[in-house]
């Protein structure tokens, strides 16, 4: 379909009296040729978008260039059911973030120049997109693989399959159930609620039911995954049932398959292996299940047991972090004890802090008034006593001394391990874990950046955790439960339906052809020229969601439901042959030569602001709104993740005239924000690598820069621009100036 | 204005500490129309220090004692006190009666030997929660009396604890209450900022830990006059008798020279609305107050 | 041999709310708050600990308790909401009780000896009578001594009417009554305890 484009004006909200309308109207027009140009007093008034709609019949008018308020208000007044569109921000960049036109003749000429700038970028952004075409497969799959069928993977497999979705449900033991089944209790999931501070049932027997008779879950009980080929909606997953494999053809899966305990054999410290009655937590749980609380050694009543926390947690010899979930566990044992033995119970916690998030506090309360006391201090010594029972000696923070006392057990409360396999097998691990805690293959993935899921730290998968925690860097990949991260029972319910959503989210997006999110809906994908690949790799070894494989030949295999479309690949590639229907290297590269840069002797420079539209473009847009001044010598062009940022881009910018190119995207780091994971960061290790190019054209490398920019930045962003502008300005000439 | 049960306690008799409090609240009440009627053969409430002499039981029967006076003389006429201290035993006792399994009980079985009973249901109220209420007095109505606006003078309104702490006036804040500013600002004077507002100034510890106590009230009249204060003013008979009277054995202690006079809110409004000096009870100040004496 | 229970479950039982001290979660808000901070022993909330710990002398002998002004800052700030300034208080009567608070404790003598004789003995407080019980507390010697160091603050309150020169005062009307209550509620108490 040919297209055909209908730029439209808006002249209110201050626009008309700050803006030259006239001459941005023939800047469309006449410089950039666009043959249907209108203004509207009111564009987003039901007889604006009337005056649009009726071009759409009487025109014929496909593709939109609207200039007028930010892209990120009124999203739905200016939707016309095709991915054609742009916005220029004339409102929030050229007026609202200038200073009152009407009294600085200056202000106003460099407001119009900015003005026709937008004008231009748009122009040129939509001459260059097309429209794309959404990815199809008739052997798109909707079916939901749960790994693991413990409570988290139950409750997902339930959830999903009470929506409508057909789930396979993988459990590698012989029964559901996991470690939940085989607990006594649990801890309340609503404490605050009257009447429901105390212990409930597990209810494991139940919901096992529930899910062996789901018409909907298909169950391979002892059996586990071999092989995970393919992508999203159209999985291979080799299912290995007790020495017979089935294929399933899966859309998206969730991972639950747990966790693993420490080791207790590396607390010799806290006095494991001194005495029998030295135990842990997860013991002590099944003696309290059997009915029997007593001691190892000799099989008398346990009355007085003290538990030990931060057993080989937070401690940097053995695991860093907190499991959260310690401290309730054994407030709950210690209410078994008092349960079992009343008024003779003498139950202690020895505790470095207590951690009883959100609503647990009130288990916590629960557990004081029960009678249960609670001791802030170190274990220094522990032995067994002659007569059975361990003498225990603590460093008291409380009463600041070295305490002793004789209990019958002592119970080590050990943390939790993460239970896949996100760390390779072959590299030796930081976790000071044994061969056995660290996970198998839970997946074994078919992909070219390896068979797990990559982690972060500690060996749990490395997900957006700000924004989309039940993510992993596979798209259509979910963790729920323990496997993400330490949790308990009910935020592991709360955690698998969460991630049954994404996962129907995802095959119901791969459906359509769009992303899942954070450009959700998005249709386009990357292609590439291939006779124009050099088989570098970049791409296939950058992609933060390993979204591409390779043949034989090193060439790209594009896998498009694995693809976020964050365009980290067009960023990576040195010959800039990939690219999406509607977001090229070429386009964003025009754009850039787009701008109108006065010669050196105005003394007006111009700065190319590269920013993410995640977190950078709204902020900008906010201090606009604020009517915060923003400098009026940038030039913004949005872009989909620095990741997707081209080095060529520097180079336009520089040919171009620019004194300055600045780089606005979000954290990256151990504690990132990037909405892609790696593409901030990858963003500043190519940058790293531009200054050699920049000297080679007599630049100094100060010209460029990337900066850091959280939603919350707004105050302080308009002064960073000033002072880079200010900068680069100080440097002098830039020599590519035009005349 | 209807009739309230009134219970003056110990430090307000004829001769005593606060006899000041209670004379200008005497004229104060009689100016606003309040009638307080006196509780026949009251008890002293063992205040803040009977605990340790009278524990839980004995110490509570003391003042459902004078509970069951008033009811038996009053009926259900709201209990008012003027002292922190017999306030905050009234308020407690109540709240304990309904909120502690056994008490109510055990207290009855104890007022039957003295052939009464009491159910804890009598209202109790702080003479200030009277005033600054709108339903009984309110501050316009504080505000429109004043005949002898006391301009110019600077004033720290010294809550101190039990007028405040635990139950509080009128949903005041425990750690920034404004109340009494607003009665100084009403008089006319000028509430100047206090830190030491609602701090300690050791109260019955003043007998037996005197120079421990006397730290926290000089620490106190500090505040004030760092602030520009010129007279202190309180609602508390134990915070009044405290700073004003120990001010000699802080300047001993301490080497200071402070002479700061600490009167009640009661004398401040009998002088503004024109009651002058003695009605006021500024005669019987320790530390005279001459800053006020050109408004008599 | 700490955290045996016995002591602590008698003062959950007998002291005066003592029950509430299982609450305690050892902010250490109490201690922040508490004017007499500089002085005591130990803060309300090692109190606490040490009657979770079973350490009876320790918190009977302790002079901490002796040292609440009752200024109530520790009740309204404490997160947990322990009535603490009642908690102590009823410590305090208990070391009084079994005997183990310290003879010599100024806030002690004066609170059990002196104060709470003196308002029982007639229905109200007689200040000057309890005044000079105070001062004469150690013997003729050391009150005279006592007595002058306050000399210009009794003058000053005789001066100005806020203090009755004549240290005797009658009985309330009804001190029978009174006094055969009081009786009552000490028998009650007294039952209370040996429930323990």
């Amino acid at each position: 379909m040919e297209k055909k484009i209908g730029c439209y004006i808006c002249t209110g909200c201050g626009i008309n009296e700050a803006l030259n309308v006239k001459t941005l109207t023939a800047t469309v027009a006449k410089e950039q040729k666009i043959p249907l140009v209108k203004n509207h007093a009111m564009l987003c008034s039901p007889e604006g978008v009337e005056m649009i709609r009726n071009d759409m019949t009487s025109e014929g008018v496909n593709t939109f260039l609207i200039a007028a308020c930010s892209p990120r208000v009124h999203v739905e007044t200016f939707r016309f059911g095709t991915p054609m569109i742009e916005r220029v921000n004339l409102r929030e960049f050229a007026v609202w973030g200038q200073p009152d036109a009407a009294t600085d003749k200056d202000a106003k000429e460099d407001a119009q120049a900015l003005g026709e700038d937008l004008l231009r970028f748009g122009c040129i952004r939509v001459k260059k997109m097309n429209n794309p075409e959404p990815f199809e497969d008739p052997g798109l799959s909707k079916t939901i693989l749960v790994v693991g069928g413990g409570y988290s993977g139950m409750t997902a497999a339930k959830g999903a399959a009470d929506a409508g979705y057909d789930v396979v449900l993988v459990e590698k033991a012989v029964e559901l159930g996991g470690k939940v089944a085989k607990m006594h209790r649990l801890t309340p999931a609503n404490p605050s609620l009257p009447g429901k501070d105390g212990l409930q049932e597990t209810g494991a027997k139940a919901l096992c039911l529930a899910v062996e008779t789901h018409p909907r879950i298909k169950l391979y009980k002892n059996a586990r995954v071999k092989q995970t080929v393919g992508a999203p909606g159209l999985f291979d997953v080799t299912i290995d049932q007790a020495g017979s494999d089935t294929v399933e053809r899966i859309g998206s899966i969730v991972v639950a398959t747990g966790y693993n305990l420490y080791d207790p054999n590396k607390l010799g410290h806290l006095g494991y292996g001194a005495s029998p009655d030295v135990i842990t937590a997860w013991d002590f749980e099944q003696m309290a299940r059997e009915g029997r609380i007593v001691r190892k050694s000799d099989g008398l009543p346990a009355k007085r047991v003290a538990f030990v926390q931060c057993a080989g947690s937070r401690d940097k010899n053995h695991l860093e972090y907190c499991s959260s979930t310690c401290c309730t566990v054994s407030m709950k044992q210690a209410l078994y004890v008092i349960d079992q033995y009343k008024n003779e119970a003498s139950t202690c916690v020895i505790y470095q802090e207590i951690r009883t998030p959100g609503q647990l506090e009130d288990f916590y309360r629960k557990a004081q008034n029960e009678g249960v006391v609670f001791v802030k201090g170190d274990v220094k010594q522990v032995a067994a006593n002659s007569g059975g029972g361990v003498k225990v000696q603590v460093a008291d923070k409380l009463l600041r001394g070295d305490e002793s006392m004789e209990v019958d057990l002592l119970v080590l409360a050990t943390g939790m391990t993460p239970n896949i396999d996100t760390t390779d097998p072959n590299v030796s691990s930081n976790l000071n874990l044994s061969d056995e805690e660290r996970a198998k293959t839970v997946l074994n993935l078919d992909y070219r950046q390896g068979a797990s899921l990559p982690s972060l730290k500690w060996g749990f998968p490395d997900s957006h955790y700000i924004c989309f925690p039940y993510e992993t860097r596979r798209t259509g990949i979910y963790v729920a439960g323990p496997a993400r991260r330490p949790m308990g029972a009910a935020s592991s319910a709360t955690d698998a339906m969460g991630a049954a959503l994404k996962a129907i989210q995802a095959v119901e997006s791969i459906s359509r052809g769009a992303a899942v999110h954070p450009r959700a809906g998005d249709l386009s994908y990357p292609s590439f020229r291939k006779e124009g690949c050099t088989q570098c790799k970049r791409c296939t070894e950058e992609c933060p969601f390993g979204a591409i494989n390779e043949d034989d030949k090193g060439n790209p295999q594009f896998n498009p439901t694995r693809c976020r479309r964050c365009g980290t690949c067009m960023g990576a590639c040195p010959q800039k042959i990939i690219s999406f229907a509607n977001y090229s290297v070429d386009m964003i590269g025009a754009m850039i030569k787009g701008c109108e840069v006065p010669p050196a002797e105005d003394e007006k420079p111009r700065i190319l602001v590269l920013a993410c539209e995640n977190d950078a473009y709204p902020a900008l847009d906010m201090a606009g709104i604020n009517r915060q001044k923003l400098n009026p010598y940038i030039r913004v062009i949005p872009v989909r993740c620095l990741g997707s940022v081209n080095l060529v881009w520097i180079a336009d910018a520089m040919s171009t005239g620019y004194d300055g190119v600045m780089l606005l995207g979000c954290r990256h780091g151990d504690d990132y924000q990037c909405h892609f994971v790696r593409g901030s960061a990858l963003a500043e290790i190519r940058l790293s690598k531009v200054a050699e190019t920049l000297s080679r054209l007599q630049l100094d490398s100060a010209r460029v820069r990337l900066t850091e920019i959280n939603i919350m930045d707004v105050d302080r962003l308009p002064g960073l621009l000033d002072d880079f502008v200010k900068e680069v300005t100080a440097l002098g000439e830039q020599p590519y100036k035009p005349f | 204005m209807k009739e309230f049960a009134f219970y003056p306690g110990c430090s307000s008799e004829k001769n005593a500490s606060a006899s000041n409090m209670e004379n200008s609240v005497h004229h104060m009440c009689e100016m606003l129309g309040v009638k307080l009627k006196e509780i026949d053969d009251w008890n002293c409430c063992s205040a803040s220090i009977g605990y340790a002499g009278g524990g839980h039981l004995p110490r509570l029967a003391l003042t459902a004692r004078n509970f069951a006076l008033s009811k038996q003389q009053m009926g259900d006429s709201p209990v008012v006190a003027s002292c922190a201290a017999c306030w905050l035993a009234l308020r407690e006792t109540n709240e304990r009666m309904h909120e502690e399994p056994g008490v109510k009980e055990n207290l009855n079985t104890a007022l039957k030997e003295a052939g009464l009973s009491y159910d804890g249901k009598l209202e109790v109220k702080h003479l200030v929660e009277l005033l600054v209420d709108d339903a009984y007095v309110g501050f316009d109505a504080l505000k429109a009396k004043v005949t002898k606006p006391l301009t110019g003078v600077k004033m720290a309104g010294y809550v101190g604890c039990q007028t405040n702490r635990p139950f509080g006036i009128a949903g005041d804040n425990y750690e920034n209450p404004e109340y009494l500013d607003r009665m100084i600002e009403a008089c006319g004077a000028t509430a100047v900022p206090f830190p030491k507002k609602v701090a300690c100034c050791g109260g019955a510890l003043a007998f037996s830990e005197n120079e421990k106590s006397c730290d926290l009230i000089k620490d106190i009249l500090q505040s004030a006059v760092d602030n520009g204060a010129e007279v202190i003013v309180t609602p508390c008979p134990v915070c009044q008798l405290n700073v004003e009277v120990y001010q000699e054995k802080v300047n001993k202690l301490f080497g200071t020279n402070f002479a700061i006079p600490v009167v009640y809110y009661s004398q401040l409004f009998v002088l503004a609305w024109g009651g002058g000096w003695k009605k006021a009870a500024l005669d019987q100040q320790v530390v005279p107050a001459d800053v006020l004496k050109k408004f008599a | 041999m700490a955290y045996d229970l016995s002591f602590a479950k008698e003062v959950y039982k007998t002291s005066e709310v003592g029950y509430w001290i299982k609450m305690c979660m050892q902010c250490g808000v109490c201690a922040g708050s508490c004017p007499l901070g500089p002085h005591w022993e130990h803060s309300p909330r090692q109190l606490f600990q040490l009657v979770r710990a079973g350490k009876m002398e320790e918190v009977l002998k302790s002079d901490s308790m002796w040292m609440c002004t009752s200024c109530y800052n520790c009740i309204v700030r404490c997160p947990r909401g322990l009535p603490i300034t009642h908690i102590v208080h009823g410590l305090a009567r208990l070391a009084v009780e079994k005997g183990m608070a310290d003879p010599k404790q100024p806030t002690r003598r004066f609170a059990v000896e002196v104060f709470w004789d003196n308002i029982t003995s007639t229905g109200r407080v007689g200040e000057a009578g309890l005044t000079m019980k105070l001062y004469f507390i150690d013997g003729i010697g050391p009150g005279i001594q006592r007595g002058l160091e306050m000399k210009n603050q009794a003058l000053g309150m005789l001066k100005t009417k806020r203090l009755n020169p004549i240290p005797f005062r009658s009985k309330i009307k009804g001190f029978a009554g009174f006094k055969a209550m009081l009786d009552k509620a000490f028998e009650l108490e007294a039952k209370k305890e040996s429930n323990a």
